[in-house]
């Protein structure tokens, strides 16, 4: 029971530069409250009541009070500017992150990861690569929380949000759920399985081979009908989807927006919200008849349709689906 | 029984409160002070209701394993404890208590501006109070004292209505009190008493009814836009229906914040009374503190989103909120640098009410420290929704609030109650507190930083020295809460008959009879003199 640990492990490349930063204000804050509290004490003792000893009056002194006012503000805005770099680089992810699809519901984290795995509670991920998160909550609000490193993300019904990390150190670590969430909050956790890159392609190769989730996605694609309007040429009645992700869209209104995860989803779910320009509002919505993780492997699909990233080892690049019978790997 | 016949000192002089006997002479009373009494008696239930449910959250806690309550149950129990802290103790605490008492004395008025107001004030407290034990009596609510959506509004089926309607009517008491103190201050005011002679706990509790007023209706609406989301299914928090939950938490800490400070205000204006009166001096920067207040309250309306730094709103939104909270701590620092150096060259004693006002500081002092860490973006990922921000407001609101509430009590007791408390035990239960509250509190900050999510029923092993500790100062605590409690009645009927004056005080409250007479003075007093004016008063002998 005497299993006192201090401080949580630091395994990814954030832990390390949210752990300097928090030192960093140990320090300075530790130092602050320990001069005030000497001051206090310092005073308390040496102007104790006692007899032949009288208060002097003193009015307050403006040299003073901006003293206090300034420097404190000048340090505080240190400190904001170190937290707000490091908050960017936590909402940043970089380009060529392996991608790993989450949804959240009352109460167990389900994973997908691209090539295809499928994982509950528990989440893969090799050392030293670039892992980015797109979680979904498929009821109320969740929050995906790895204490070792030091991210925290809410998952959200009804849009995508993301967090990334670059584990650095072997091991298994807590994942919770941070947001609470209803009867077993407590219970929804899971673990982190931080592999090194050997294992882990093991660990890959291992398991049930579904096929890519992109490839699942082209399933659903094709067996919902999507491919009826949406072909790879200008000939269908939707547009053509291959590398719209990523790029901007020109909107019917007149607006451009980028088409990222949240505009696929959008699109799928939602379609009248932002129509194409040049196309009529003819695509029906897919709300209440694709789940969650269909969506993921639909938006895996479009994403998939884009070239990959030139030096990235990106997702297989998916031919588009043609007369000619499938060629699965 | 009434409280009068308790406390009918012996000198039968007339007074407030042997002026009428008789329950309806309480409850139909105009009387400021009568008023304040009638919420110190709620607010006192309501507190012990709230300590209940803490000491029950605590012993859940004291194994990694849900043993003690079921899961659903310990949900109930962290809500309704928020709950009931938050809108029926700390919210009230020091305004409805202590500022109904005091304000219409300090600023030399006969009462508020609008007396029957006032007591309206306390019929919906009540109002509200009951909902909220009915709520509690019929199976309680578990939607987190936060109400987050969809949660509360499609996932659960507990009274979430009847609470957010108990918490909806308190709140039209708590926008009330406010408007009455506005008034009060505006138009009451005895000749010669000018803004810039007015005690600080004036200027604090003025600021504090400034947010009332403006922030609580915004909460009135966000409550009420639970309940219709629940009964109506209106859409507004459910994407499925192209509403987005985000927008409540918006709402709710757009109030929500705010109230932070309109549980931390009020408290540094006792402290501000008291440090001066046993340091027996002026304070320090009397202009700057009192700008400090208002400060406090503006800033406190821009800062609600660093709730939610890790929930989903935009980067450059999140720095914004980042950065202005830090401008809200500068004012926070500038009242402690100036408390502190109020002290300097004084002629302290330590008496009970400075216990707690040294406890107020030291505590205040770290919650707001600690404040600096959850406001850099970067920590706040980690720490947030963790026990280090539990820890965090607990500092602000219990260290700092609770105290400074029991330190004004004991201050102002001889005036409220005409008798003296004893000075031993209160030393004692002071004492008593802080260290229960800092075993209590102090370990969550590590636990929050390893990474312990709150409002987790179960945990996991390695948590589990760090929650004895927390669990043992708990029950500390409850101990030093207990104290006053019981000491206090006691000296209503045997403490030492107090003078109007017994701490030799500046200010107008110790200028009229202890207690107070119905209309406070004899006749309307006339200030030619400067607020802590304690270079004119006489040095108080040394104790003992
Ligand atoms: C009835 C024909 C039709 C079907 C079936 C259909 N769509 Fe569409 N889709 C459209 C049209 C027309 C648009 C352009 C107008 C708009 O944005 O609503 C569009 C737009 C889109 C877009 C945005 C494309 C861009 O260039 O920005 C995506 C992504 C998309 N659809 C995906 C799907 C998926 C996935 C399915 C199957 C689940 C599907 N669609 C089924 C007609 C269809
Ligand atoms: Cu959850
Ligand atoms: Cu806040």
């Amino acid at each position: 029971m005497f299993d006192l640990p201090l401080w949580p492990p630091r395994a990814s490349t954030t832990a390390g530069s949210v752990d300097a930063l928090f030192i960093f204000l140990l320090t300075l804050c530790g130092f602050m409250a320990l001069a005030i509290f000497t001051m206090i004490i310092v005073f308390a003792i040496r102007y104790r009541r006692r007899p032949g000893h009288q208060a002097e009056q003193i009015e307050g002194s403006n040299a003073l009070e901006f003293t206090w006012t300034f420097i404190p503000l000048g340090i505080f805005l240190c400190i904001f500017v170190w937290g707000a770099y490091i908050y960017f680089q936590e909402r940043t992810p970089p380009r060529g992150a392996a991608e790993v699809y989450t949804v959240a519901k009352q109460w167990m984290w389900k994973f997908q990861h691209v090539e295809g795995h499928r994982e509950i509670n528990e989440l893969h991920v090799p050392v030293g690569r670039d892992v980015r998160m797109i979680m979904t909550s498929q009821d109320v609000i969740h929050s995906f929380y790895v204490p070792a490193f030091r991210i925290k993300q809410d998952v959200l019904p009804g849009r995508y949000t993301v967090a990334w990390f670059h584990a650095t150190k072997a091991g298994t670590y807590h994942l919770f759920c941070a947001e609470y969430c209803g009867t077993m909050h407590s219970g929804m956790i899971g673990d982190v399985v931080v592999m090194e890159p050997a294992q882990y392609e093991a660990w890959l190769s291992g398991g049930a081979a579904l096929g890519s989730l992109a490839n699942t996605g082209q399933g659903i694609f094709q067996s919902l009908g999507c491919s009826t309007c949406h072909r790879f040429d200008t000939q269908g009645r939707g547009p053509n989807l291959v590398g719209v992700f990523g790029r901007p869209v020109l909107l019917e209104d007149g607006r451009t927006v980028i088409a990222d995860e949240n505009y696929i989803r959008e699109s799928i779910l939602i379609p009248a919200a932002k129509v194409v320009s040049g196309f009529k509002p003819i695509m029906p919505t897919f709300q209440g008849i694709v789940s969650e993780e269909q969506l993921n492997a639909l938006v895996a699909y479009v994403k998939s349709l884009n070239p990959p990233p030139a030096g990235a080892a990106g997702t297989p690049n998916l031919k588009p689906p043609t007369s000619q019978p499938e060629t699965n790997r | 029984m009434s409280m009068a016949t308790l406390t009918a000192p012996s000198a039968e002089r007339e007074n407030y409160l042997n002026q009428e006997y008789g329950i309806r002479s309480w409850l139909l009373t105009t009387d400021h002070k009568r008023i304040a009494l009638l919420y110190l008696l709620s607010i006192t239930f309501f507190f012990f209701i709230g300590g209940f449910f803490a000491l029950l959250i605590r012993l859940e806690l004291l194994t990694p394993a849900g043993d003690l309550l079921q899961a659903d149950t310990y949900n109930k129990m962290f809500t309704m404890h928020g709950q009931v802290m938050v809108f029926f103790f700390l919210i009230p605490a020091v305004p409805a208590v202590l500022g109904n008492f005091l304000i219409p004395i300090m600023i030399g008025a006969k009462d508020l501006a609008f007396p029957r107001i006032n007591l309206l004030s306390w019929y919906l407290f009540i109002i509200g109070g009951l909902f909220m034990l009915y709520t509690i009596l019929t199976g309680g609510v578990d939607t987190g004292w936060t109400f987050y959506t969809p949660l509360s509004t499609q996932f659960l089926d507990t009274h979430v209505v009847a609470a957010a309607l108990a918490i909806f009517i308190a709140g039209f008491s708590s926008i009330l009190t406010g408007l009455n103190f506005i008034v009060t201050v505006h138009r009451m005011r005895a000749p010669g008493m000018t803004w810039s002679r007015l005690p600080l706990f004036v200027w604090s509790n003025y600021a504090t009814s400034i947010i009332q007023v403006l922030g609580t209706p915004v909460l009135a609406i966000t409550l009420m836009l639970v309940a219709l989301e629940r009964i109506f299914k209106l859409g507004i928090f459910n994407p499925q229906m192209g509403g987005d939950p985000l927008l409540f938490q918006h709402l709710f800490w757009f109030y929500s914040h705010p109230a932070v400070y309109i549980m931390i205000l009020p408290g540094m204006g006792v402290v501000s009374e008291v440090v001066t009166c046993f340091s027996r001096k002026r304070i320090f920067g009397y202009k700057f503190m009192a700008l400090a207040v208002i400060a406090i309250a503006v800033l406190g309306f821009l800062v609600w989103a660093h709730h939610m730094f890790a929930a989903g709103i935009s980067l450059y939104a999140a720095m914004i909120f980042s950065l202005l909270s830090y401008f809200v701590a500068v004012p926070s620092a500038i009242k402690v640098f100036n408390w502190t150096t109020t002290m300097y060259k004084g002629s302290i004693s330590y008496m009970t009410p400075m216990l707690y006002a040294f406890g107020f500081i030291g505590l205040f002092t770290m919650g707001g420290l600690t404040g600096l860490f959850v406001a850099a973006l970067g920590i706040d990922v980690h720490v947030t929704d963790t026990y280090f921000v539990v820890a965090h407001f607990h500092y602000i609101m219990v260290g700092g609030m609770v105290m400074a509430y029991l330190g004004g009590i004991h201050f102002w007791w001889p005036k409220i109650s005409g008798r003296m408390y004893p000075e031993a035990w209160g030393k004692l239960a002071a004492l008593i507190i802080f260290i229960g509250f800092n075993l209590t509190f102090f370990p969550q900050f590590v636990l929050g930083y390893l990474g312990m999510p709150r409002r987790y029923w179960q945990y996991s092993p390695e948590f589990q020295v760090l929650n004895v500790l927390s669990t043992a100062g708990a029950t500390i605590l409850a101990v030093g809460y207990l104290l006053p409690m019981v000491y206090l009645l006691w000296s209503m009927r045997y403490g030492k008959v107090a003078n109007e004056n017994p701490w030799n005080a500046a200010g107008l409250e110790w200028m009229t009879a202890s207690p107070p007479p119905t209309f406070n003075f004899d006749q309307t007093p006339t200030v030619t003199w400067e607020a802590y004016n304690y270079d004119e008063l006489k040095e108080v002998p040394v104790e003992r």
